[in-house]
């Protein structure tokens, strides 16, 4: 297996408060990573270190052969990485289709069109012209996902995308992210609850205190609760 | 004059207020509402733009036309470049931190003055109109070009209006004002886009001021009343609000036509004042700003 995104030995700090503590993980080629934690444990800082968004004083971010601590913030996405923003962060008082413009002006050169990422919404494709913070919970996620899919990315980076979901529409962020894995992207995907990763993820790694402590297979978890339990607490 | 026409006039005079005061409240407002930056120098990039013009028209004396129209072109150009330098020098260092950029903006306002003044000097000096066109009415007649300032004013607005809601960079400078972070992560350079964003809010004002200049003295002092206004307009008509800017200046400007001309001016900016401290009160997002989520 090859690495696409490797981190190693990362530092990161918000003003003089040390949040990362030289953590390092490896993101393989087509796989989905699921970071698993408790609250504050990191995993939102990790994803917006990778994004440039917070700073690294210490370690290296490489995708592929490229360093992406020494870009500028806005140069990630280009690189090839799109993220999806926990709480989604939708520009809200903008249309569902100027949300998708602004995926599309962000993707490289031949990435897919908007046709291609509608298809795989096509509720929002009716929604076009509505405010997206009018949107229901579900398909403000699913437009999140929309926008970011537009890049084209060969890095997707997903935090928490199924909090405050109903359960139905839990499943279908899931299929999404299963049919994506099968197109090749790989996905760092952050939850805090196992049952929310344990059918879509490859490997769980466990974040605790800004540190990666353990990366198991996901589908070692099933016999193992004691070791989700240290991590995540009960379930 | 009777009362009917004389009302006319004083609207008309308000009009002419309002259209300059909505360009240069607009310019404060898309930098604030873009980069949080409260630009205390607002008012100097205003007053740059008048010496500006007089110094460009002055350069072809004998025709007023085209000193005019060359003034129009590149006494903003040129306000824009040093709205621009001091974007970077002043503040990117300070990373945009909201209290240190109104320290530094004060700051510019006096550096800009005293520039003004040393190379410009204090005396109050007109800038030919471009045409004497009176346009005669019933009652009296009216200046053409006042009323061509007001043409020019909904003909800026417009467009900036178009530009922001109809445009790719429209689409990029809200997407910065709404959040900054997540712009960034879809490929927005966020600092060119303040840049811009700054300079075109100086260049807003300066125009604004060229357009002024054939009917108000240019002088190194002038820059402080539309700074003012300028906030008076925004906080009644809401931050980041076009609408709100317009309505505002249109209410700011009109009332305070009518009421100097049957009043007295002291009246007005009185009731002006007012009027912004019970917006405070009442409705601190202004008239048509939105609440903060
Ligand atoms: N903007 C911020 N400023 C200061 N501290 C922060 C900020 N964001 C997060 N933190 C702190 O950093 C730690 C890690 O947060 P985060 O990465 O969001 O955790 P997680 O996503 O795992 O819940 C927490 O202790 C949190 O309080
Ligand atoms: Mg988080």
């Amino acid at each position: 297996m090859s690495a696409v995104l490797t981190l190693s030995g990362l530092d990161c700090f918000y003003g003089e408060v040390q949040v990362l503590h030289g953590l390092s993980l490896e993101l393989n080629k087509g796989e989905v990573l699921c970071l698993l934690g408790r609250n504050g444990a990191g995993k939102t800082t990790t994803l917006k270190a990778v994004m440039g968004l917070v700073p690294a004083k210490a370690g290296s971010i490489r995708l592929g052969d490229r360093e992406l601590t020494a870009l500028a913030p806005h140069e990630v996405p280009k690189a090839g990485v799109a993220y999806v923003p926990q709480g989604r962060r939708l520009f809200a008082e903008m249309t569902v289709a100027e949300n998708i413009e602004i995926g599309l002006m962000a993707r490289g050169k031949g990435k897919p069109t908007r046709d291609r990422v509608l298809d795989l919404f096509p509720v929002l494709r009716q929604r076009l012209g509505q405010r997206s913070g009018t949107l229901s919970g579900g398909e403000q996620q699913m437009l999140a996902m929309a926008r970011a899919l537009c890049l084209g990315p060969e890095v997707l980076l997903l935090d928490e995308p199924t909090e405050g979901l109903m359960p139905s529409m839990i499943g279908r962020i899931r299929e999404t992210i299963s049919s994506l894995r099968g197109e090749g992207v790989s996905t760092l995907l952050v939850e805090q609850r196992l049952e929310a990763v344990l059918s879509v993820a490859d490997r769980v790694c466990f974040i605790e205190n800004g540190r990666a402590r353990e990366t198991v297979p996901a589908s070692s978890l099933r016999d193992n609760p004691a070791l989700v339990r240290r991590y995540v607490g009960v379930g | 004059m009777s009362f009917g026409p004389h009302l006319l006039l004083a609207v008309l005079e308000g009009l002419v207020t309002s259209a300059v005061l909505a360009l240069t409240a607009l310019g404060l407002s898309l930098v604030f509402g873009v980069m949080r930056v409260v630009n205390v120098a607002h008012g100097e990039f205003f007053m740059l733009g008048a010496v500006l013009a007089w110094a460009i028209s002055s350069m072809v004396p004998g025709y007023p036309s085209l000193g005019f129209l060359m003034a129009l072109l590149l006494s903003p150009l040129i306000v824009g470049a040093v709205a621009l330098l001091a974007e970077r020098l002043v503040l990117r260092r300070l990373d945009y931190n909201p209290e240190a950029t109104i320290v530094a903006t004060i700051g510019m306002l006096y550096v800009i003055q005293q520039l003004a003044l040393t190379f410009y000097g204090p005396e109050a000096r007109a800038v030919p109109p471009p045409f004497n066109f009176r346009l005669q009415l019933p009652w009296f007649g009216y200046s053409g070009y006042k009323l061509s300032i007001i043409a020019a004013s909904i003909v800026l607005m417009l467009a900036t209006w178009f530009v922001l809601t109809r445009t790719r960079i429209g689409l990029v400078m809200r997407a910065t004002q709404y959040d900054r972070e997540t712009a960034q992560a879809f490929g927005i350079p966020v600092d060119r886009v303040y840049a811009g964003v700054f300079a075109l809010g100086a260049m807003l004002a300066a125009v604004a001021a060229v357009l002024i200049v054939p009917i108000q003295q240019a002088h190194y002092l002038m820059g402080l009343d539309p700074l003012l206004l300028s906030f008076i307009v925004v906080i009644i008509g809401g931050l980041g609000s076009l609408r709100g800017t317009v309505i505002a200046a249109l209410i700011i400007g009109v009332s305070d036509g009518v009421i100097s001309v049957f009043f007295s001016p002291t009246l007005a900016k009185i009731i002006a004042t007012s009027a912004v401290a019970m917006v405070l009160v009442f409705r601190p997002q202004g008239l048509f700003g939105t609440a903060p989520r």
